[in-house]
């Protein structure tokens, strides 16, 4: 049995200690907003916080987060209003959506570290995050937005 | 079009209030069908329900490309109801909504503009009279806005939902006004699609998503070496990890190529990729274990000798006395590539006797229900209309989910329980297992006046056949029109033009690709233009507005590209500029890039300049989005990694060896949208052909180098 607190609540799992935190948190526990998109650490369409690090769920076992705290896409915000996904809803940066799980958690993360980030900062935070439809230059825009509205927002 | 018709039905819920239905019905009206998912002749698009609620119909699977927003939009705007008043409803294959249940040529508006206007308008105009009827009032006094029909003189007004009953007595009106483009509230304004708020937190329900009770997981080993069959497996130590519920042959269909495969299923997808490693399969690979990319290469070189068959002759290119000064020869050559959607190919199904379900990310709801001969029906033994399928949400399709071969081998999966079964293809799978998008290899000859116009243009095109792979019956002896796609349809006014198409056998799979075929045959031509211009010491924008003396959608295209990209003011030394356009049957575009060589010998692309003709458009913003995204999408087939063959297997496994675009690669890119009338044109493909050949000819403005061969090293030119 493994612990693990995600958005906030506590889960107990019965899996194999190897199992990686992606299919851990699809699979077992039901969130789906984590998305499978190489399982190698390539893409980003997995990423997480860990104790509020972005990491690649697909190369996690289950067993180094056994009693951490764990946030996907779905506890990010309590409404869909990080300011991230509000700028994103702004200047609809997803085309078919599926990496943004990954984007928005991976913006997240460079946003606190960072909360003024110049377009190479966001270029090296963000090259780790593949998006196929080619959205990179709204990505990139709406982070910069979000920085703004964040000067004058309360972030989570 | 069909007739614009309504259909009144009871609701099936307390039997006191009624919906209407609008929609284009197809020839019978007779039909006494009492569900209308089972009409076949009448199809839904708008349900108004005497609760006030409005429910409009998306056909078109919604992929990244909008359709989400811009079918309804069609509709919408007509009937005048704005998007919060609307519940949006995505088909999911029923035979109501009819064979085009498909996302996939950039066809889904330009195919629906005319038609879904009118199905708007039809129903504005039926509730107008509904409500001059009821007020004892001339219709022309009234008017539609915001879901209500409102009386000018009085200022009365009921809601579409207070008018269904009397709306649903009356025949809707034959040739239905539709509105001036100038009081458009939705078509051709900055709008939000409705889709975006479910995907920046997770909710949006991709084929991936979908959880049922009881449900196992499936994942199938394939024969590495494409083309191989099954001799033997052995499951014994696969079956001893706990979890593991069957492990048996499978078959996949892919055109006209089977194959059987090995499926682990379990009781989650990890368990079953564990015991897919444990397999110990046998294959028979004998004849496929030689196919290595470079002699294939060799081969289709080899095949340019060859006349092929001839697709246009135009003039007599045969029988021109050209100097041979004046004429020049290149040889242009273009790889495999995968699709690489982000959400990897999945499918769950249920089998339950002589019935299927099916949850999928499909470009093809209407391939997995129909009828036809390359329908799902065909190749799992199930009547048509013993399946049924839900349309999910597709996290990228680019071709790829045209075809319906994981479709196929996720029923035969789930025939092995009664349990409902999710198949998911790796990424690993995905990259080494096609289809792909196929080679081209070009041969350009062309010819020059003494004072340096063109007289004569040859395109050959040698490989292997898209309609081959998908058809083992296709005729041989016919050009597949699908490889010489776009070539000799372009405006440019050849005096003589002659273009060719020599068929390459092939074992492997093929596939249509984002822009399909254009995708690799504009790249040769676009840029033997420009070495013609070269050659005739011409301007290459010139060059080819020399050849379009008549006003055309072309010409349009490319004023506005030397307009906005300021082509006429020079670059520095070091930096240059080059321009390319593209006309096949997605639509119309054109794109002028520029670029800095640095002394490190790469390559900087400092902006590209794109136009899209479309004739009408629906939703610039996503225009723009749209035609960006295609252009990353060209930045990768043009400059990273291909998909290479050695020993018979793909070379390549996954993200860090078939590289796609990251962000700090991509350059500014500025859209300019013309959409001045004449026929509507796509949005989703026409981005992507001409950026290839505009940078290649950008770097030789920039370099002195020609680029011949996709892909090129950006780093080291």
């Amino acid at each position: 049995m493994i612990s693990l607190i995600v958005n906030q609540k506590p889960y107990q799992v019965e899996v194999d200690p190897n199992m990686p935190l992606l299919w851990v948190i699809r699979d077992v526990i039901g969130l789906t907003g984590t998305k499978y998109g190489c399982g190698v650490a390539q893409c980003g369409a997995c990423t997480v916080h860990l104790n509020g690090e972005a990491v690649r769920s697909c190369v996690t076992r289950v067993s180094r987060a056994s009693g951490q705290k764990i946030v996907t896409i779905e506890g990010l915000s309590e409404n869909n209003n990080h300011p991230l996904q509000l700028t994103w809803q702004e200047i609809d940066v997803p085309q078919c959506g599926y990496c943004h799980s990954g984007q928005i958690m991976s913006a997240a993360v460079l946003l606190r570290e960072n909360p003024n980030p110049t377009d190479k900062n966001i270029d090296e935070a963000m090259s780790g995050n593949i998006c196929r439809c080619g959205t990179y230059l709204r990505i990139r825009k709406a982070i910069h937005m979000a920085a703004e509205r964040q000067k004058t927002h309360t972030i989570l | 079009m069909n007739q614009v018709t309504r259909r009144s039905f009871l609701k099936n819920s307390g039997g006191a209030g009624i919906a209407l239905w609008l929609g284009i019905s197809t020839w019978d009206y007779t039909d006494k069908t009492s569900n209308i998912y089972e009409s076949k002749n009448f199809t839904p698009y708008i349900i108004v329900d005497s609760d006030g609620s409005i429910t409009i119909f998306n056909t078109k699977p919604e992929m990244g490309q909008g359709t989400f927003q811009s079918i309804p939009a069609l509709i919408a705007e007509e009937f005048e109801v704005s998007f919060d008043q609307i519940t949006i409803k995505q088909s999911n294959g029923e035979p109501a909504f009819g064979p085009n249940q498909r996302a996939g040529g950039s066809a889904s508006i330009r195919t629906s503009y005319s038609d879904l206007r009118k199905v708007g308008a039809s129903a504005r105009e039926v509730f107008i009279l509904a409500a001059s009827t009821q007020w004892q009032v001339d219709a022309s006094s009234c008017y539609a806005e915001n879901g209500k029909v409102i009386h000018k003189p009085t200022n009365r007004s009921l809601t579409y939902g207070q008018l269904v009953v009397e709306a649903s007595k009356l025949d809707l009106p034959k040739e239905p006004k539709l509105k001036d483009p100038k009081d458009f509230k939705i078509l051709g304004k900055m709008a939000s699609r409705p889709d975006v708020p479910l995907k920046t937190c997770g909710k949006a329900e991709f084929g991936i998503d979908v959880r049922l009770p009881n449900m196992l997981y499936a994942s199938v080993e394939r024969c590495p070496v494409i083309g191989g069959t099954l001799k033997s497996f052995d499951a014994t130590d696969a079956v001893k990890i706990a979890g593991v519920e069957k492990v048996a042959g499978v078959e996949r269909v892919i055109g006209k190529y089977h194959s059987v495969g090995v499926a682990v299923i379990a009781n989650s997808y990890w368990t079953a990729v564990q015991a897919r490693k444990k397999l110990k399969i046998e294959w028979d690979t004998a004849s496929f274990e030689t196919f290595n990319t470079p002699e294939y290469e060799d081969h289709l070189r080899a095949l340019a000798s060859q006349d092929g068959l001839l697709d246009k002759n135009i003039g007599s290119v045969d029988s021109l006395q050209l100097q041979p000064q004046n004429t020049i020869e290149a040889f242009y050559e273009t790889p495999m590539e995968a699709h690489h959607p982000l959400e990897t190919l999945n499918c769950v199904a249920q089998v339950s006797g002589d019935q299927v379900e099916i949850w999928v990310s499909t470009q093809v709801p209407s391939n997995v229900t129909g009828t036809g001969e390359f329908d799902l029906h065909k190749y799992i033994g199930v009547a048509p209309e013993n399946i049924k399928m839900h349309t999910k949400f597709i996290g990228g399709g680019f071709g790829r989910r045209l075809y319906i071969d994981f479709i196929i081998e996720a029923v035969n999966i789930a025939k092995l329980t009664d349990k409902p079964v999710k198949l998911i293809w790796s990424r690993e799978d995905a990259t080494e297992q096609g289809p792909f998008r196929p080679m081209t290899f070009s041969q350009l000859k062309g010819g020059l006046s003494e004072d340096g116009k063109l007289l004569s243009f040859q395109h050959k095109v040698i490989g292997p056949s898209l309609m081959e792979s998908r058809d083992g019956n296709f005729d041989k002896t016919k050009v597949d029109s699908a490889m010489v796609e776009g070539i000799g349809v372009q405006a440019y006014e050849f005096p003589n033009l002659k273009t060719s198409y020599v068929r390459a056998d092939f074992h492997i799979p093929v596939a249509s690709w984002r822009s399909v075929t254009s995708s690799t045959v504009a790249f040769p031509p676009e840029c033997f233009l420009d070495e013609l211009a070269y050659k005739a010491k011409k301007d290459p924008m010139d060059f080819r507005l020399e050849l379009l003396s008549k006003p055309s959608d072309t010409k349009r295209v490319l004023l506005k590209l030397r307009e906005m990209s300021h082509w006429d003011e020079p670059l520095p030394k070091g930096s240059g500029r080059g321009v390319a356009q593209w006309e096949f049957f997605a639509g119309l575009g054109g794109q002028v890039v520029e670029v800095t060589y640095r002394p490190d010998k790469s390559i900087k692309i400092d902006k590209v300049y794109a136009v899209i003709d479309l004739g009408e458009v629906v939703n610039p913003d996503n225009v723009v989005h749209q035609v960006q995204g295609a252009i990353v999408m060209a930045l990768g087939a043009a400059t990273k990694p291909c998909i290479t063959f050695k020993n018979g297997k793909v070379e390549q496994h996954n993200f860090y060896d078939d590289l796609l675009v990251r962000m700090y690669e991509v350059p500014e890119i500025e859209v300019a949208i013309l959409a001045e009338g004449g026929p509507v044109k796509g949005v989703g493909e026409p981005g992507l052909p001409p950026f290839a050949p505009a940078l290649a000819n950008a770097i030789f403005a920039a370099t002195g180098k020609r680029i011949r061969k996709l892909p090129f090293d950006i780093n080291n030119i």
